[in-house]
């Protein structure tokens, strides 16, 4: 029992991480109908920025106080990775718009390899060890003679609920300003949205940006909690969150969320009952059978075909 | 860096003629950028010191980084992308146009072959001194051409999107390993067995996608190719995981070994033996099977099969309503596609000797999807200059020696090779989004063959 609950808490530690990455791929999805194949690495790419800012905080100008520090790397961090999203768009998508399908996910691959192998040149292959900052936490469940005892690391609660801020401060953007109106109508209709006066290409923009924003949020945790990055990272939480964005029901927000959790979870469990080698293997899977059995997702709404 | 892409982009705006104001600042906010995003990257670098990361400032790459952008930025500005007569217009006028285009095509596709065909000879003859590097090197442009043109089957001619190739490519590198290692089985008998394997995967993957199309087919084929490769990585017992299968079988050539001594080749014919004698007789191989994949597909066209996937890939609702089985059309794509990139993969295997998980990964389908894509959907000849213009041009690296002596003996082109991929990737699609060769023959005609223009082609859509 003890071990179950210590697993869910991990996994939906996890999960948030997942479900901020997905909410780039759900959103982009959404407005131009195509995977942002470079999402995960724009996530890696936040990671490195998340590292590089807290070094230089803490040893050049010597701030010493976490909280603070946490909070202008995770400022920073968001703003340029932001840059990188929308450089990403600039470069390869949007001069694609209105061409032929394949020709985006081409370019797409294309800057997936460059944001790695631009990483691989700049910093060096091998992986960067960050020490654990935030230590200690809560004992949930003390451990018995028999049993372990259930931690709740003030590093899980600070991702957890950082995750729930946003998600809450993201579904008012989305719900409540004039943007996420803009965003939506894109999403339905973008010849009519440009009818009607919205600014597309800047919307599809701003997508990007609030997408590589999240996610720089994702590295800097995942900076935190596992404590080690390198530039191949990007890959294989990406996949995870676009299996999280599909099994939520891809462009549907609170869906990429669920996705995220739900693929945390599984992962977790996965490794914590049967083999660690094959949770790859797992959410592989489980995105290759939510797609053929359930294509729209859990939240998602069916596609209709029209000819 | 990543910034001179955004050249294309902008590329399009109304030239004006007395731009030079908007040159300039167009250059300094593409300078501003890359400040921007080289910060964290180029200006600063986090290394591993004892007692956690250090940290090391580099302002002078920084602001390299910065000039060289703004500097060519600028260039590109006034003479070509803003500016009335870009200097790029002579360039292209002096390109032959489409209509004649045609008839060169056909020259240069007999020319290539011609030259492929002596190649081995020709590089003896002319590069007595590496002649080995280049043969070994045409064998490896060889390779991706036939990989191509058996992807070209699955994606150009169907229409389906498959991002995870590499694994039928693993499959029949691995059947053949495998079979040499536990039945003691020549490349020759492994040959076909490994393309019927590759086949047989191609249909137990192909089967749970039929439903879906483009982007989720494309997601799913992936992660396929990786539960393949993760799966070969794990299976220790079996596969003998990371550490790989080594000491795979040469091939022979009928019952002759190409080795030194008694009973080999060389003495066989009484000529004498010579290392080079393996690389021209691996050549010769992947050039016949690749010549196998081209003549298959360029059959297999004119067939019923060839027309229905054809017709798969340009509306799939229509071809249903016609009556194609869809599902028998999906599936012989996906298998026959998938037994070429087996017959590749155990040549793969015979050639390298030694094979692990490394070699197929995710890269090496978007490599394989690159090429066919970048070439030109569907046109065998694109997947030809594809090939060589991405592998020989990254092999090119290897061979740029004087640039140390430019940028200082710490500069290694080599590994620029792949962030230069993933660039030409971008900017060709963007330059070229219907690939190298965007014309397209149709396969059956009713009276004479014409072209079909690039803009008229709805082709991979997948919807």
């Amino acid at each position: 029992m003890e071990y179950f609950v210590q697993q869910l808490i991990n996994g939906l530690t996890l999960g948030s991480i997942y479900g901020l990455i997905a909410i780039g791929y759900t959103m982009v999805y959404g407005i131009i109908g195509m995977i942002n194949f470079a999402h995960g690495d724009v996530f890696m790419i936040g990671a490195f920025i998340a590292l590089a800012m807290f070094l230089i905080l803490t040893t050049v100008f010597g701030f010493v106080f976490l909280p603070v520090v946490l909070l202008i790397v995770l400022i920073v961090a968001m703003i340029f990775t932001s840059a990188w999203g929308w450089t990403v768009e600039r470069l390869a998508y949007r001069p694609l718009r209105g061409s032929f399908r394949l020709a985006p996910l081409i370019t797409a691959i294309g800057m997936s390899i460059v944001l790695q192998n631009f990483v691989q040149i700049t910093q060096g292959a091998r992986v960067k060890p960050l020490p654990p900052q935030i230590q200690g936490g809560i004992t949930l469940m003390e451990g018995g003679a028999n049993s372990i005892s259930v931690q709740l690391s003030y590093m899980q609660i600070i991702i957890i609920l950082t995750t729930i801020v946003l998600m809450a401060g993201f579904t008012l953007l989305i719900t409540r300003t004039s943007l996420g109106r803009a965003q939506r109508a894109c999403e339905q209709d973008r010849k009519m949205a440009a009818l009607l006066g919205i600014n597309v290409d800047r919307t599809i923009s701003l997508t990007f940006v609030m997408g590589a924003a999240l996610a720089a949020v994702a590295g800097l945790m995942f900076l935190l909690l596992y404590g080690v990055i390198d530039f191949y990272i990007g890959f294989l939480a990406g996949v995870k969150a676009f299996t999280a964005a599909v099994l939520g029901g891809i462009g549907s927000l609170p869906g990429a969320m669920l996705g995220g959790l739900l693929i945390g979870l599984i992962e977790v469990f996965w490794s914590g009952y049967f083999s660690v080698e094959y949770k790859d293997v797992a959410a592989f899977s489980i995105l290759a059978i939510v797609l053929i059995f359930l294509p729209s997702g859990l939240l998602g709404q069916p596609e209709v075909e029209k000819v | 860096m990543a910034m001179n892409g955004s050249n294309k982009a902008v590329g399009t705006q109304p030239a004006d003629p007395n731009s030079f104001a908007a040159s300039v600042k167009d250059a300094a906010t593409a300078g501003f950028l890359v400040a921007v995003l080289g910060f964290f990257f180029i200006g600063v670098r986090t290394d591993i010191a004892p007692g956690g990361l250090d940290l090391k400032m580099r302002w002078g790459a920084w602001i390299v980084s910065i000039l060289v952008v703004f500097a060519g930025r600028l260039l590109l500005n006034l003479f070509v992308f803003k500016t009335n007569s870009p200097i790029t217009q002579k360039f292209a006028s002096s390109m032959p146009g489409n209509g004649r285009f045609a008839g060169a095509g056909k020259w240069m596709m007999r020319a290539l072959f011609a030259f492929a065909l002596i190649l081995p000879f020709f590089f003896i003859t002319f590069f007595p001194n590496k002649d080995r590097q280049f043969i070994d090197l045409a064998i490896l442009i060889m390779t991706y051409i036939m990989l191509g043109w058996g992807l070209n089957i699955v994606v150009g001619l169907a229409g389906l999107l498959d991002l995870g190739y590499v694994a039928f490519y693993a499959v029949g590198a691995y059947s053949f390993a495998l079979l040499a290692q536990y039945l003691d089985i020549g490349f020759w008998f492994a040959l076909p067995l490994a393309g019927i394997l590759a086949a047989c995967w191609g249909i137990v993957l192909g089967f749970p996608v039929l439903r879906l199309r483009g982007d989720y087919l494309a997601i799913v084929t992936l992660a396929f190719g990786e539960i393949i490769r993760v799966v070969l990585l794990n299976w220790y017992e079996f596969t003998n995981g990371p550490d790989g299968i080594s000491g795979i079988p040469k091939p022979t050539f009928f019952g002759l070994e190409l080795k030194r001594g008694e009973g080999g080749f060389a003495d066989f014919f009484g000529i004498a033996y010579d290392p080079i004698q393996r690389f021209i007789f691996l050549y010769y191989i992947i050039f016949v099977l690749a010549l196998i994949t081209n003549f298959v597909t360029m059959r297999l066209r004119r067939l019923p099969i060839g027309r229905a996937w054809e017709a798969l890939r340009e509306d799939e609702i229509a071809c249903r309503s016609l009556g194609i089985n869809t599902r028998n059309t999906k599936l012989t794509a996906f298998s026959i596609g998938a037994m070429f990139g087996g017959f590749a993969g155990s040549f793969f295997a015979t050639r390298q000797g030694f094979i692990s998980p490394e070699s197929f990964t995710f890269l090496e389908s978007a490599i394989i999807l690159a090429i066919v894509v970048l070439g030109g959907l569907g046109s065998q000849i694109g997947v030809v200059i594809a090939s060589i213009v991405m592998i020989g041009g990254i092999e090119l690296l290897r061979n740029l020696g004087f640039l140390q002596q430019i940028f200082g003996s710490g500069f290694d082109p080599v590994q620029y090779r792949m962030l230069i991929f993933g660039l030409a990737m971008v900017l060709i699609m963007v330059w070229k989004p219907r690939g190298l060769i965007s014309t397209r023959e149709p396969s059956v005609a009713l009276k004479e063959k014409k072209r079909i223009g690039a803009d008229m082609v709805a082709q991979g859509e997948g919807h």
